[in-house]
């Protein structure tokens, strides 16, 4: 960006205006928000934003670029959390030039400076709509993790045995999710078997076999005995063409199969009172 | 940026703790931290046995949107890995392949880089990301 | 180097590893263990890894390897205490430690030496 003459001129003559663009460029955001937000508001978020403008546009000192970046940055997030549009929050920033123009648009010897200073601005206006993904995306993100936490519960069946009830997909996070709670239940509750029943889970192919092998192999390393319950006769043929091997885990039908297996693994028996 | 010499098994130990370290004050979760420095202790022991000793560095790095993460640097002036891709191959669950530990470490990372001249040296970059 | 010690009990040897051990320590355990299976003619080892936070490859294959000397001694070796965290490495990084038993604890440990399980 140019320091010096050009931009020293822009930064003087905003400094000069101060008061009518800041007044005019915060009539035309408020038009844009619809009642969201209050005039006095915008005024005062605007005027800080100009008063930075103005000091990079000067050149006066090293900390304006960063301050001015900082800014915006807080400015796309507030307005991404508070529900506003990238659009809407992009246009407020670039809505700057509308009003500088309309005081400009006669004094042809300002058009260089008015050109530099609208590059300068668009920039800044590509620059709030990339906080604004930024933001939304770590929102989802965070949402994502919440789902996947409340979804993927560990519940003790008897002493000693535990089962993961899986619904839905088992993508690798899944089973990093699935993999931590299951081996701290286990030493939070010494317990030797595990049952990972898997009716609930849409799609079983070659990855999500994998991602239960890996499961069953931690699981093995806290010395658990592991048991696949919910093998539904569909998915059973589906494994079986694909070619996976469970090796030396047992599988069962039904989670009920799986307990009495377990059970009888652990030396109990179940009989009539 | 920290930078360790790695020219003893002691050297190794002490990349652990520092990545450990590391790991742990950037946010990373106690399995990632985990992961993270057995991946260094996988590269250190490679730089210190394969590659006659060499130097690790220790970044932390953030990401475009704001994330924090670990970067680890190995580097040594050694022979040289002359077959890459089989170097990269899981060929050592059993004890066979190369037992370079390459193929393990790239998969407890996000990141890996590998570069290798036969008869100049070895040098890996790998990142971890907080989540 | 630091050595780890070993102490009998009954005919179980018992291992202890309490600090980040390098290569060597744990090589020198691995020959410590033939020496003490040779001479005391134990039939058990039991591995407490509960205060270990890194099992990398090296030291994945010395527990395997210490399965096998174990074995030609016809001792069994169960190796307790795994950390959640160091089992998910592993298990990403392909080891199953094949040829070792595992357990939450010394106690469940012993209960498998003993037959229990």
């Amino acid at each position: 960006m140019d320091v010096g003459g050009t931009s020293g001129r822009m930064a003087d003559y905003l400094r000069d205006h101060q008061d009518k663009v800041v007044g005019r460029w915060s009539e035309l955001v408020v038009a844009g928000v619809r009642g969201r937000t209050s005039l006095d508001e915008v005024r005062r978020e605007l005027g800080d934003l100009y008063g930075l403008i103005i000091r990079v546009l000067s050149g006066a000192d090293d900390h304006a670029e960063g301050e001015l970046r900082a800014s915006l940055d807080e400015l796309s997030r507030s307005r991404a959390r508070d529900g506003f549009s990238p659009s809407e929050t992009a246009l407020a920033v670039l809505s700057v030039k509308e009003a500088v123009y309309e005081l400009v648009a006669d004094a042809a010897e300002m058009v260089p400076e008015f050109l530099a200073f609208s590059r300068m601005v668009d920039d800044l206006g590509v620059r709030t709509f990339e906080s604004y993904s930024a933001t939304r995306e770590r929102i989802i993100s965070d949402q994502v993790t919440t789902m996947m936490e409340l979804s993927t519960p560990v519940v003790r069946l008897w002493d000693g045995i535990i089962a993961v009830p899986l619904v839905g997909t088992l993508d690798s996070a899944r089973t990093q999710l699935v993999m931590e709670k299951l081996l701290d239940t286990l030493v939070a509750t010494g317990a030797d078997h595990a049952v990972i029943d898997i009716t609930g889970v849409s799609t079983v192919d070659t990855e999500v076999a994998q991602h239960l092998l890996k499961t069953v192999s931690a699981a093995r390393l806290l010395g658990a005995n592991c048991t696949i319950s919910g093998i539904r006769p569909q998915v059973a043929q589906t494994i079986v063409s694909l070619g996976i091997d469970f090796g030396d885990i047992a599988t069962k039908a039904t989670l009920a199969d799986a307990l009495a297996l377990a059970l009888r693994q652990a030396g109990l028996k179940v009989v009539p009172a | 940026m920290d930078e360790l010499r790695i020219r003893s098994g002691d050297d190794v130990v002490r990349v652990r703790q520092q990545v450990r370290n590391a790991a742990a004050e950037n946010g990373l979760s106690l399995v990632d931290q985990t992961k993270l420095v057995t991946a260094a202790s996988e590269l250190a022991r490679n730089t210190l046995v394969h590659g006659g000793g060499g130097v690790a560095q220790i970044e932390i790095v953030k990401s475009a949107n704001g994330r924090t993460g670990v970067r680890l640097h190995f580097t040594d002036e050694g022979p040289g890995i002359a077959n890459l891709e089989l170097a990269l191959t899981d060929g050592w669950t059993s004890g066979n392949g190369l037992g370079l530990g390459l193929s393990g470490a790239r998969r407890l990372v996000d990141e890996f880089e590998l570069n290798s001249k036969v008869g100049a040296g070895t040098s890996v970059m790998v990142v971890k990301w907080s989540r | 180097m630091e050595q780890v010690p070993i102490l009998k009990i009954g005919q179980t040897l018992f291992v202890s590893i309490q600090i980040d051990l390098q290569d060597e320590s744990v090589m020198r355990l691995q020959e410590d263990l033939a020496d003490e299976l040779a001479a005391t003619g134990a039939n058990g080892v039991i591995i407490d890894i509960t205060a270990v936070e890194i099992v990398d490859s090296f030291i994945g294959r010395m527990l395997t390897m210490i399965g096998s000397i174990s074995r030609l001694f016809d001792a069994e070796t169960v190796i307790v205490g795994m950390r959640p965290a160091v089992a998910i490495t592993l298990t990403e990084l392909g080891l199953s430690l094949s040829g070792v038993r595992t357990a939450l604890n010394a106690e469940k440990g012993l209960e498998i030496l003993n037959g229990k399980t």
